[in-house]
Order: structure tokens, then sequence, then C-alpha cells
């Protein structure tokens, strides 16, 4: 038996390339971390089984499940009580400083910078001129000691002070009879809210926690605290106020999580 | 109520479970089934007590928002068939007949009796003290099980809720403890139906043949008592 040469692949080049590639592109080679590309692939590679059984049988529950999920919106529209208090608490029961909560981690938040900082306004809005957060400051301020409930299930309460949503978007002019007020973050992160939620006694534009300016994790300098939905639909790191009638599907919502999210 | 009762003898005899309250309990039990699991992924998110997460395996949804996604889904599901399931036990006379009276002497002897092996399932058609105990049980903790869902899930329309059961995270323990109560109940329940498999076959195919007079004595027994 003699010995053969290994065979040739038929994916090997025929000419081999030229090696200054390697060390022109050193520095990306070495950064390239195979211990994350191995990972990636296993994951890869769960992925395929599933959809070896049913990504489209999935796609078909989710399809569905989604639809239910439109139909609790509007039952839940339905049992909103546009002028039900949420129960209120004493200061000694608020909590210092609040839970964190974003979609990353807290060593991860990105602080506003104030300078060049203002808050956009657009859509079906009169007025649609930028306000400083001086502006802000000096409008009428509403405390509210609500608590805030994470879709997760943990509660706790705080002490949010600032203008009142209803109060504000009268002063802009804002159409009340459209239908949602979305909120567009500076994380990239937008929510949306309906009309009737949006107006509610308890829904403010919080600039304050505890009577102190928020602080950069809770969403600095300006954040929605509202009463009547769960945590997420509470917009942190307000960039922009927009009042529209085409629904505006926020970060949770693309996730799968329920729209309107009433408590 | 001679009337009524003349009716009633006249009818064909039936079935110790009739169709339609075979078809409740099978949607009731997988609707059940699917609330349970779901519930788990949701709970999975923020538990309740720190030793105690449920494996991804027997948990339904992919994350947390998919589980919650089924958990409002099969909520209709179990309300729906839940109500229609009280009409007819109410309206036909069934609970009154099946499930009444408890009486706290039986319920001891047949204890004793289910323990030491002795419990005698010779009539189907009867249920002993622990059975309507348990099935009675189960149904209130279903009924309570709903009424703790609709306090989490709307804390503020319903805070007068809340606050009778203690506030939001002692409505969150309630629910929590409701869902241990039905499993405990499904693990007794389905156990015992295995020891006793015509018990099963009963809950499919409708079990022996009731005569109209013997639902009509069981229901003046009822009444009686």
């Amino acid at each position: 038996m003699s010995i053969r040469p290994p065979a040739r692949s038929l994916f090997r080049p025929k000419v081999a390339p030229d090696q200054s590639v390697l060390t022109e592109h050193k520095e990306l080679i070495e950064s390239i971390e195979r211990r994350g590309f191995l990972k990636g692939t296993l994951s890869l590679g769960a992925l395929t089984f599933l959809s070896g059984c049913n990504i489209s049988d999935r796609d078909a529950v989710q399809s569905f499940l989604r639809t239910i999920s439109s139909f609790n919106d509007r039952v839940q529209s339905l049992l909103f009580d546009p002028n039900r208090l949420a129960p209120t608490y004493s200061v000694s029961q608020v909590v210092k400083p609040p839970r964190f909560n974003a979609y990353y981690e807290i060593e991860r938040v990105m602080p506003i910078d104030l300078n060049g900082w203002k808050l956009e306004l657009s859509g079906l809005i009169q007025d649609k001129r930028s306000w400083s957060l001086e502006q802000i400051y000096a409008f009428p301020e509403q405390e509210e000691i609500i608590k805030h409930i994470c879709v997760e299930g943990w509660d706790y309460i705080g002490q949010w002070s600032g203008p009142n949503l209803k109060q504000f978007l009268t002063k802009i002019g804002a159409d009340l009879t459209a239908k949602y007020v979305v909120f567009h973050c500076n994380d990239n992160y937008s929510e949306c809210l309906d009309m009737p939620s949006a107006l509610h006694p308890q829904t403010i534009l919080a600039t304050k926690y505890a009577g102190e300016p928020i602080t950069d994790p809770y969403g600095f300098p300006l954040r929605l605290r509202t009463a009547v939905k769960i945590g997420f639909k509470n917009a942190k790191w307000i960039r922009a106020i927009e009042v529209t009638n085409s629904y505006v599907e926020g970060f949770w919502e693309k996730q799968g999580f329920n729209w309107f999210s009433g408590i | 109520m001679v009337a009524d009762t003349h009716i009633r003898a006249e009818k064909p005899t039936r079935r110790m479970h009739p169709l339609p309250l075979r078809i409740m309990h099978w949607i009731n039990a997988i609707s059940m089934i699917l609330m349970v699991m779901s519930g788990w992924k949701i709970y999975n998110d923020e538990v309740i007590f720190g030793f105690l997460h449920f494996p991804d395996e027997i948990t339904l949804g992919i994350w947390a928002q998919h589980a919650l996604q089924w958990h409002f889904f099969v909520m209709w599901i179990l309300v729906l068939n839940g109500l229609c399931y009280l009409a007819y036990g109410f309206f036909t006379g069934r609970f009154r007949r099946m499930l009444l009276p408890i009486r706290l002497r039986e319920i001891i002897q047949e204890m004793v009796a289910a323990l030491t092996f002795r419990l005698k399932h010779t009539d189907l058609t009867h249920y002993n003290a622990v059975q309507k105990l348990l099935y009675l049980g189960v149904i209130l903790i279903i009924v309570l099980q709903v009424v703790t869902g609709i306090a989490i899930w709307k804390p503020v329309q319903f805070s007068g809720l809340v606050s009778l059961l203690g506030g939001f995270q002692a409505a969150r323990l309630v629910h929590f403890i409701g869902m241990a109560a039905i499993v405990l109940f499904f693990v007794v329940h389905v156990s015992l139906a295995l020891l006793v498999p015509k018990t099963i076959l009963a809950m499919l195919t409708g079990g022996p043949r009731i005569a109209p007079a013997a639902r009509r004595d069981a229901d003046h027994a009822g009444t009686n008592a």
C-alpha cells in the first residue's frame, strides 16, 4: 500500500492567499475572541435545532397569541376608568433610591448631557417649539407618591414630581383627541401611551424623585411616571414627545409584551 | 315542584357524567395545566421564594412575555368554561346532588378508610365525603384564583380588592398559594383516578347510567338536607 498525498479538497483554493493579509490585519485578528465565536456557533447550532422542528408553527402560534393580546388591549381600555385614582402613599413609605430597571444593566446607562438637550415636540401639536429643562422646571409641579409595579411582579413606592402631562399637553396645544402619545428616549427606547391614560390625573413628566432632581440611572432629566400603567410603559431619558394617530410599537411590545399594559 | 319531578321522570336515563360536563371537565383540565405552566414561567422572572425556580422544561412560553401571552389567552377559556360549568352545576342541580351535603363525621371516617386503604368505590355515581370536599374545594380555589388574578392584573382598577387581599405582593402570594393548592389537588386527583381507572373511563365515556328515579330521589335528599 503506497502512501498517498493528502487528497486535495474541492474547497482548497488553488492559489494560497497573500500572507500580507495577516500582517495588515494583525490587530483585528488578535482581537477575535475565539471563545465568543465558539459560543456563537453553539447558539447558532441550537437555533438550527429549533428551525428543524417548527419555526413556522411557532410563528403561527406567535401571531395568534399577538392577536389575542390586541384583543386584550381593547378589553383593558374598556376596563380603564379615567377618573379612578391609584392609591397614594405617605412620604415615610418611599423607597430611596428608586429601583433601577431598563433593558440593560445599570453600568451601561448613558447619562444625558444637558448641553444641547431640549425636549423635542412633534406630531399633532400646535406649538412645536422645544423645551429647555429650565422651562420644564418652571412649569407647575405635581407630586405623586405612587406604586411602581413591574411586569415581572416586583413593586416599590416612589415619590415623583414634575409637570402634569395633561396640563403640559394642553399648554403646547396638543390634539387631545389624538389616539397616542409617544415618548422617544435617548437609549433608542420608545413607548406609546393611549391618550386616556396620558390624560389621567396621575400621569406626570417627572423631573424629581423625593424632592431632588432624578439621577442618571432613573431617567435624568425627564421621564414619565404614570400610576395607571405597568412599569415599562414609563419611558425614561425622554428626548422627544410625539402626539399621533398612528401606533408606534414600543421597545418591549416588539418583544411580545402587551401594549396597553394598564393596571 | 310536582310538575318538575314529573318531567324528569319521563326523561330517558342519563349518564353519570353527561356530555357537556365531560367536555367542560377536559377543557378545564387542559386550560388549568396551561395556566399553571405559563404561570411558572412568569413567576420565574421575579420569584417569591429564593429557593424556588421552575425548570424551563415544565414551563410554557419561550420568554416571560410569551408566557404572559399564553396566560392572558388561556384565562379567557378558563373563565368562560368555568362560568358555563358553574351555571350548569347550579341549574341542573348537579352540585347539590353530587357535592352536597358534606358531613364532617363522614369526612373523618372516609379519610381514615382512605389512609388504611379500605375506601370502597363500589358505586361510582356516588361521591364519598372526601371526594365531595376535594371537588368543592378545588372549584372554590379556582374561583379564588380568578379573583386574585384580576387583582394582580388590574391592581389600580380593582384597588379595593387588592387592599382586601393585603396589598399587591400579598395578592401575588395568595395567587401562588392557590396555584400550589391546585397542583396538589391535581396530584391527588390524578393518582386516585389512576388507582380506580374506571373513574377515568367514566369521565371519557360518561360512566354508568343513572335511573331518573334515583336522580329524583337524590334531588329530594339534597333538598331535605
